[in-house]
This record gives structure tokens, sequence and C-alpha cells, in this order.
């Protein structure tokens, strides 16, 4: 298999064990420069450790992972490397820095020159106070720039991460279980902010709610026991046998 | 005027500290009533350097999360380099008038040869040890108090963090450090005089003439505007997105790698700063005690260092210039023997033995109790308030904020 100019991220037979548990088995996946995917599976998938392979924080004992036009091997990159290449990732509990205010936590993510000598004399130019206030009206929370992040909702925090995810402007996002424990107007915002997204860039979600996914109107991935069990739309996956038998028909 | 809006604390402190040291510069015997002795300012000095010394720990542990206990030894190795040449120069002043009446005018290897028998006769020796070679040199030697730490910062640092080596083993590697620097230094041939130190050094070269009644007040300026500088830098460090970044590194190392920031990069960055900082508090300290040996860079040194900024309050920078200066002002009345005994009929409590222990008990319940420290006491004027979490840190990093400790 050759990437193309419509790849841009290509994982091509990785598989990873934890203690004797092959978590991901030669699992391979590829999406397009401007595309929306689900990913879903029922629990200990290897949906989140996918996630982990991608972005650097897991070592694969086998596989590659291809990226760009180039196709670089992101495998021995360290994370913060990948996520300057394009990809930023959400994780599946919200994890935004609850001791600094909303403002903050926004304009470390916007994409500037992330080198310590070139952070320590940084000062917000009216540009970056600009997409700071664009990315907060995005996300709903234009009114609390000046709050410290850990006053937030639960499904505010989840926006403020998603709203850093895209401060960086990456090429890929991957955004685990966004909609967990938020309520349904909540979620609806969150298709529309992800929907809007995959417009420009690449989005993967992982995703347990089938509504949910079902509003994303997408081509769905169905993992199980870390590999590709089925792939297509919502409704080919839910009338494969295989997907009924180890996930719908439980 | 935004850098002073997100730092309302640096008024007052530069006001405090101007008043301090007008007051002190009054009181002296050099230039005012006499009231304070040369040798209290001495130590009014030395503690603004352990105030120095205290903000390099506090941007280090309380804004970046990294427990180091081991900054004292980048102290005590700038106290080192300082008095590598105090010393040298002195000694040569005294040499070569002492060399000036005989028949034959000395050359100049017999003047070395003299420097070498007074210097190292203590350690059985009279040659220069190679870390000599720059001695001679006054900007040279200030160059290394820069240099040296600098670098052993840097490597030491680019070793750990690079392995990715935190919390706790981090600590114990930093104690390791400065024990093994301390035992290297307490062997005769490390070339500083081993166990003896370097000493004289209150002593300055070419100033005989002049009493200490002034070098005491001189050098306590020259400590107040040090410690001055690393306050405004501390300050500049952490009120931008520079300080966001290492906070967050406090927080939640992870989550800063996944924003494409090289937590490495800043962690290194900010441990060799801040050793540096360290160093040059160390250059102003020791010429006031007037000697150094390897016994101020023992572990304990550092960890003394951490129980200073614990108690005035971490995560903020005048919390620990608060904590240093109390706690070694009240360690020096405690243990110089003014502190009365206590008579119990049984037993007699004498602070020179138990004033470690009233300091280690102190910590314990400032921990427990007040982890805000005594800077805590300013939010009762400011009325800042923590948040409530339900006793929650800020992050699921081991340096990671506590709940009292964070602003709501
Ligand atoms: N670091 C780890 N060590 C050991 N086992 C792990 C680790 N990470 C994940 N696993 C295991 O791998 C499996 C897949 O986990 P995960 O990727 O989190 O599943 P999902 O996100 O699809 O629910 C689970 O059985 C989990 O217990
Ligand atoms: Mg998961």
């Amino acid at each position: 298999m050759t990437s193309n100019a419509s790849t841009l991220l290509e994982v091509s037979g990785i598989s990873v064990t934890f203690d004797g548990f092959k978590a991901i088995n030669n699992l391979s996946f590829e999406i397009g420069p401007a595309e929306l995917r689900a990913i879903i599976g029922p629990n200990g998938a290897g949906k989140t450790t996918f996630m982990d392979i991608v972005t650097g924080k897991t070592k694969p004992d086998e596989g590659k992972v291809l990226w760009g036009d180039l196709s670089r091997n992101l495998i021995g990159m360290n994370e913060a490397k990948i996520a300057r290449a394009g990809i930023g990732r959400k994780f599946q509990r919200p994890t935004v820095f609850e001791d600094q205010t909303v403002f903050e936590n926004l304009l470390m993510a916007v994409k500037n020159d992330r080198n310590p000598i070139a952070v320590l004399f940084f000062r917000p130019k009216a540009k970056d106070f600009a997409k700071v206030e664009e990315l907060a009206a995005e996300i709903g929370l234009s009114d609390q720039l000046e709050r410290k992040s850990g006053e937030l909702s639960h499904g505010q925090k989840q926006w403020l991460e998603i709203g850093m995810l895209l401060a960086q402007d990456p090429k890929l996002l991957l955004v685990d279980e966004p909609a967990a424990g938020m309520t349904l107007g909540e979620r609806e915002h969150t298709t529309d902010i992800l929907k809007e997204a995959a417009k420009t860039r690449a989005v993967v979600v992982v995703e347990h709610d089938m509504e949910f996914v079902r509003r994303l109107e997408c081509k769905v991935t169905v993992l199980h026991e870390g590999s590709v069990l089925a792939e297509g739309s919502l409704d080919h996956v839910t009338q494969n046998q295989d997907v009924i038998d180890v996930y719908l028909g439980r | 005027m935004d850098f002073i809006r997100k730092n309302p604390s640096l008024p007052v402190f530069i006001a405090g500290l101007a008043i301090f040291t007008l007051v002190v510069t009054f009181m002296s015997e050099a230039y005012g009533a006499g009231a304070l002795s040369t040798s209290f300012v001495k130590t009014l000095g030395k503690t603004l350097c352990l105030a120095l010394v205290a903000i390099a720990m506090d941007l280090v542990w309380g804004y970046t999360g990294i427990l180091s206990l081991g900054h004292f030894a980048f102290f005590g190795l700038g106290g080192y380099m300082i008095g590598m040449w105090l010393m040298y120069a002195r000694t040569k002043l005294i040499v070569v008038e002492s060399m000036a009446s005989a028949a034959l005018p000395p050359t100049p290897s017999e003047i070395s040869d003299a420097i070498g028998t007074q210097i190292f006769g203590v350690v059985g020796s009279s040659e220069f040890p190679l870390v000599w070679m720059f001695a001679h040199s006054f900007w040279a030697q200030i160059a290394l108090v820069v240099i040296v730490p600098g670098i052993l910062a840097l490597v030491f640092g680019w070793l750990a963090f690079r392995s990715r080596v935190t919390g706790v083993y981090l600590s114990i590697l930093t104690q390791a450090m400065t024990l093994a620097l301390s035992l290297y230094l307490f062997q005769n041939d490390s070339g500083l005089r081993g166990n003896n130190g370097l000493s004289g050094l209150q002593n300055l070269p070419g100033a005989d003439g002049i009493s200490q009644d002034y070098i005491s007040i001189w050098f306590f300026w020259a400590s107040a505007f040090a410690l001055l500088i690393t306050y405004l830098i501390a300050a500049f460090v952490v009120s931008g997105k520079f300080g966001s970044v290492i906070r967050g590194i406090r927080d939640d190392e992870a989550r800063v790698r996944f924003l494409g920031y090289s937590v490495e990069g800043f962690k290194l960055f900010v441990f060799a700063m801040t050793a540096v900082m360290a160093a040059i508090g160390g250059a102003l300290y020791y010429p006031q005690a007037g000697i150094i040996n390897p016994a101020e860079i023992a572990p304990i040194a550092s960890i003394y260092l951490a129980v200073w900024v614990a108690i005035g309050g971490r995560g903020r920078i005048y919390g620990a210039v608060i904590g240093a200066a109390f706690v070694s002002l009240v360690s020096t009345y405690f243990t110089g023997g003014q502190a009365p005994d206590i008579p119990l009929g049984f037993y007699t409590i004498k602070w020179v033995d138990w004033w470690l222990v009233l300091l280690g008990l102190s910590f314990v319940l400032v921990t427990l109790f007040a982890p805000k420290g005594i800077g805590g006491l300013f939010d009762l004027i400011t009325h800042r308030m923590s948040p409530k979490r339900g006793g929650a840190p800020l992050g699921p990093d081991d340096g990671s904020l506590r709940e009292q400790e964070a602003e709501k």
C-alpha cells in the first residue's frame, strides 16, 4: 500500500501488547485530509490505545504510522513533535489546565512558536487576542474568558478542550468520547463544532453513543479486539452481522 | 502596566526592599547610628542571598513542579568560584609584599609557588590544581560563577528530564547529585582544599585599609540589588505565556506535550536558569560568610531550601522571599545562643539542640494545616480564596497545585 495525495494518515499493520494482552492487533486505518470519521466499538476495543499510538504516547510493537504528503513515519517521534506536525488530541476525560483561566488555556494552545526562548518573550498581539476571542465564540465560552477553567462545568471543559485543539490548527483532530457526560443540548452543540471543524481538516471521533454518531453523518469504523471489524456508512455497519453480534446485539 | 497588574505584589516588594535597605544603611556602623553591629549587617546581607536562592527554588518547584533537592549545590559552587579568586588574589598580595624585602626580586614562578604553598599547605601540597587555572583573573572567575553551575545543571537536567524522571525519583536524583559533589569536594585532592574549604573570603584583595563596617554594607547593597533583579526576572518569567506553560507542566505535563511544547526543553531551561540564579546568590553570600566548605553543599542544605519555600508558601515569589528570610533569621536567633533556655525542672530545653525539632514540626504542621504557608496570611487582606474542589488537586502530577494553594 502506498499513500497518495488523498491520504493524510495511514496506519498500517500496527500491533501492541500489554503484559501479554494484545490490545491492538494488526490494525490498519486510513483517513483523508478533510474527512470526518467516527470510530465505534465496545469498551476495551482499543480505541484509546489507537490514539495513544498515533500521538506518540504508546510505541507499537510493529507497524507503521505514515503522516502527510511526505509519508513521514511518526513512530519514534515524541508527543510534542507529533503535535507540532499537526495532530491534535482530545482526551477521554476533559483535561484542561484547571488553575488557569480560559483565556490562558486558549492562548497557550494558539499556534505560535513553541520554543522556550520564543515563549519567554512572547506577548500576545492583536491577532492572538482576536484568535482567542473567535475560538471562545465558537465553543460558546466568550463570557468565561477570565474564569479559572477548573470552575467550568463538565461540558464547558470539554468544549474548552476542543477549542484548544482548534487553536493548535491541526490537520488531524483525534477526539476521544467528546459527548460523555453531556446533556442533549450540549451534545448537539458538540456535533456542530466537530462537523464545522471537519470542513477544513480531518477529524476522528471515538464515540459510544449511536445517536451522536448518526448525527455526525459520516463514515464509521468499527473496532473490536484491536482490529477493524467493519467500515462504511452507519447503516451499512449496523447491518453487518459481525457487528451486530459483538456490539449492537449485546 | 500589564506587568504590574499581573504582579500586584511587585510594587509592594520593591518599596519594602528599598525601605529595608535604607533603614539598615542608616543603622549601620559605617553610614549611620551604629545600632546594628557589622556582624548583624552581614547576617542580613546573607539573608537576602538566601531569599534570592529561595526564589530560584520557587520557580523550579512552586511554578514548574520539579522538587529539586539539589539547588544548594549550585549556590555552593557559585561561592567556590568567587572564593577561588578572592583567596588567590589576596594571598598573592601578601606573598608579593613579603618577598619585596628580599635581596633579589622574586621570579613569577617563585611567586606562584609561594602562593601555592600558602593556599594548599593545609592539604599537604603546593601545586596549583588544574581547576585553579583561571583563579588569577577576577573576570574569568566571575564568568565561571555562571558557567560551572550552569553547565552542571544542563548536563544533569538533560540526562534526567530526557529519561522522563519525575516526582520523588527526580528529587532523590538531585540529592544524589549534591551528595556526590559534596563528597568529592571533601577529598583533599579535589583541588579545593578538602574539608578546609576556602577561607578568609571576607577580606577583599587590596581593600586592607577599608574596615569590614564598610565592606559589609556594600555587600548588603549588592545582595539587595541582586535580590531585586532576581525578583523582577522571576516575575517576568512567570507572568506571561512561559508562566502558563510551566504551571501547566507542574499540574499536567502530559497535556502540555500534546499541545506541542517540548516539556523537557522547558524543564531544562528553568532548571539551568534557576541554577545560575542560585550560583549568583552563592557568589554574594560566601564573601559575607567568610568561609565556604563542602559541608555547605550537604544534602540537608537543599532540603532546608525546600522547607523555606514551603513555609513561605510556594507558587508565589514573595512567599519564597518571606519563608527564607523568616526561617533563616529565626534559625540564627535560636542556634546563635541568643534564645533563652527553658527550664522545665526535670529537663532544660536548649534551643541550640531543639531548634531543628521545632523547624521540622513547623514544616509538618504547615504542610498539613496551612499549605499556603506564611504567604497565605496576605490572602486574608486581599480576600483571595481557594477553589472548592473537595480536596482534589489541580492536576494529576506529583508537583501539581493542591486545592488550598490554588486561587479561585
Ligand atoms: N497502559 C496500559 N497497560 C495495560 N493495559 C492497557 C493499557 N492501556 C490500555 N490497556 C488495555 O488495552 C485494552 C484497550 O484499552 P482502550 O484502548 O482504553 O479501550 P477503549 O478506549 O476502546 O475502551 C483494554 O483492555 C485496556 O485494559
Ligand atoms: Mg477509551
